[in-house]
């Protein structure tokens, strides 16, 4: 896995040891005439929005005239006086505090257990709990299971059971909007994530184990525990990013599902709330203050649990 | 090419009660997982008398073909002529997907196999970039692609799926385990770095390639284009279903159809890749 390579220049080897940052970007010409396109556009359509976001969320903007400039009021108001606001960051803490790691290790979990059965098996057991996520938009069946009339799946069903007399109208009820979202997010949160980690226990060398158990290894859990998970440490990590990034990032199953704006804003998260500002309400420097918190929450949240993971295994 | 051991019948510390409660779990969860696509895939099928039945069945009692008729109607009757929306659809996401695989690879190669003056910067900021997700930029963008004129094309979707993270991320992991002898002795030949890359590299590659055309296509596929693409004429095939399925009642037969389509595309798509998306994902992992 973490092979050593030398690196290689782009021209012919024979590096002299001292020489010039200027001449070592000529001699790699090639180099960044290759990476050119790509970098052109991410940083177009990548790194310029972070610093322009940054920029705005200091300002007032509404597109129509230039931004004026008026320094930490966006913040304090959003912190200070946004009530939604507060309920949005309760909401994707939620989210992110539940769906996070439970999908994180039931993908690891899912793929763990999989990965113990024959080519064929596994090739199709890999397909059900990576459907949901792949099937895109697939949760709108949720709205015909949770339908709010008799005609529902669940009601009909608790009705039939006798534990509910009327319908309940399920995405229109504050009570059930956010254990609802939560459970469709479990859902779908087997993404890429999971195929990261079934390919992960797939590099791990089957003579470790063998090993293993001759050196004391005497059940599954010590196993995983002394063998796999050191030898899936990149994995691990990568599974992480991905998990932390989507958590904290419901929006679009909100939106569809409970409604935008949802009863009593119990579906609201911080990404609804600023496509409210952004793209409905138009107070651009506002929405950008919202999406500068909730892009320094998910970059420190994942540079924090990065910093954990380094320690499995050691 | 990095060897992928595929788990023997017999293994070591697998007790035969620790077994069976694992596999009853992956079974109960596994329902839960299959339940709404086995609902989806039902619906398609049911006549729209079944829609109403009380109580509700999940498993279709007559199948009948009659809901993709319906569909076929819908569409014929529709404002744009459907194949428009076909279209759009197949050519958003040929563009973006052999786009992102050739800009993507080009600038992964380099990354993967040279140092230069900056390489690391790029790279650490390409994974930073994985840190969070792309409505943070969601605004500015708006603003970015309203500048450059794009806005209401087809570009305005394509070019920044051109520069997706994740894609050039899985495909420099990739890159990595190509052997530097067999560079070095192209080098050696003469090859340039352009023909290294293309006829060396590239066609060592091809797993990658399909898992981030696999990537790409999940991306375009489920894009609605909203915000960007606003003439009817420009909007893509998921959106024309969209809206489909908010006809609610009175369309629950077509929605039916609708929903079938919607999920077996890219499952069918993955089950052929899925070998190399697994053999390009074992590369993947992130070092410290």
């Amino acid at each position: 896995m973490n092979k050593v390579l030398t690196p290689a220049a782009c021209a012919p080897a024979g590096e002299r040891p001292k020489e010039t940052v200027w001449s070592r970007i000529r001699k790699n010409k090639a180099c960044y005439v290759l990476i050119a396109p790509y970098f052109i556009l991410f940083f177009l359509f990548t790194v310029l929005p972070v610093i322009v976001s940054v920029f705005l969320s200091f300002c007032n903007f509404d597109m129509l005239q230039p931004p004026t400039f008026v320094g930490f009021q966006n913040y304090k108001r959003l912190f200070l006086e946004d009530d939604i606001f507060t309920i949005a960051v309760k909401n994707t803490m939620l989210f992110a505090v539940i769906t996070g790691p439970v999908s994180y290790f039931a993908c690891f979990f899912f793929a763990w257990i999989i990965n113990d059965f024959g080519p064929k098996l596994r090739s199709f057991l890999t397909v059900i709990f990576y459907a949901p996520s792949l099937a895109g938009n697939a949760y709108f069946i949720w709205q015909l299971i949770f339908s709010g009339d008799r005609y529902g799946y669940a009601n009909s069903i608790l009705m039939n059971l006798g534990l509910i007399s009327d319908a309940i109208n399920w995405f229109k009820n504050t009570t059930y909007i956010m254990p609802l979202l939560i459970v469709i997010q479990l859902w779908l949160s087997l993404g890429t994530g999971f195929l990261v980690f079934i390919a992960g226990f797939q590099t791990v060398d089957p003579t470790l184990y063998e090993a293993g158990a001759i050196d004391g290894v005497r059940n599954r859990w010590q196993e995983l525990w002394y063998i796999t998970l050191p030898a899936m440490k990149p994995q691990l990590l990568l599974g992480a990013v991905l998990q932390i990034t989507q958590s904290f990032a419901v929006s679009d199953i909100s939106i569809n599902l409970a409604g935008f704006p949802s009863v009593n804003y119990a579906g609201t998260t911080m990404v609804t709330h600023l496509v409210d500002y952004g793209t409905i309400r138009f107070e651009l420097g506002y929405a950008s203050a919202i999406a500068t918190v909730l892009f320094l929450l998910m970059v420190l949240t994942n540079k924090f649990i990065h910093y954990l993971l380094r320690k499995v295994g050691d | 090419m990095k060897k992928l051991h595929a788990p023997k019948a017999h293994k070591v510390n697998r007790s035969v009660g620790g077994n069976i409660a694992m596999f009853l779990f992956l079974a109960i969860v596994g329902v839960f997982m299959a339940f709404p696509l086995v609902y989806i895939i039902n619906n398609a099928f049911k006549p729209l008398d079944e829609f109403f039945k009380m109580p509700p069945h999940i498993f279709v009692q007559h199948p009948t073909l009659d809901n993709f008729q319906t569909l076929g109607t819908l569409m014929s009757d529709s404002w744009v002529p459907f194949s428009r929306y076909v279209f759009n659809t197949v050519f958003i996401t040929v563009v973006g997907v052999v786009g992102h695989v050739i800009i993507a690879s080009a600038a992964a190669y380099p990354l993967a196999k040279h140092k230069f003056p900056g390489s690391k910067l790029l790279f650490n900021m390409v994974v930073l970039s994985l840190m969070f997700s792309y409505n943070v930029t969601a605004v500015p963008n708006y603003m970015i692609i309203s500048k450059l004129g794009i806005n209401n094309t087809y570009a305005a979707v394509i070019l920044p799926a051109f520069a997706f993270g994740l894609g050039l991320f899985i495909m420099k992991q990739f890159m990595e385990q190509i052997p530097d002898a067999i560079l070095e002795s192209a080098r050696l030949d003469g090859a340039s770095e352009y023909r290294i890359f293309w006829e060396i590299v590239m066609p060592n590659v091809k797993p990658a390639w399909l898992t981030l055309g696999l990537l790409q296509f999940q991306f375009m596929w489920n894009t609605t284009g909203s915000g960007f693409l606003r003439n009817e004429e420009l909007k893509p095939l998921n959106y024309a279903l969209n809206q489909i399925v908010q006809g609610g009642v009175a369309r629950a037969g077509a929605s039916g159809a609708v929903g079938l389509i919607m999920i077996s595309v890219p499952i069918i798509l993955f089950l052929l890749v899925e070998k190399d998306v697994i053999a390009t994902m074992s590369t993947s992992g992130m070092k410290d």
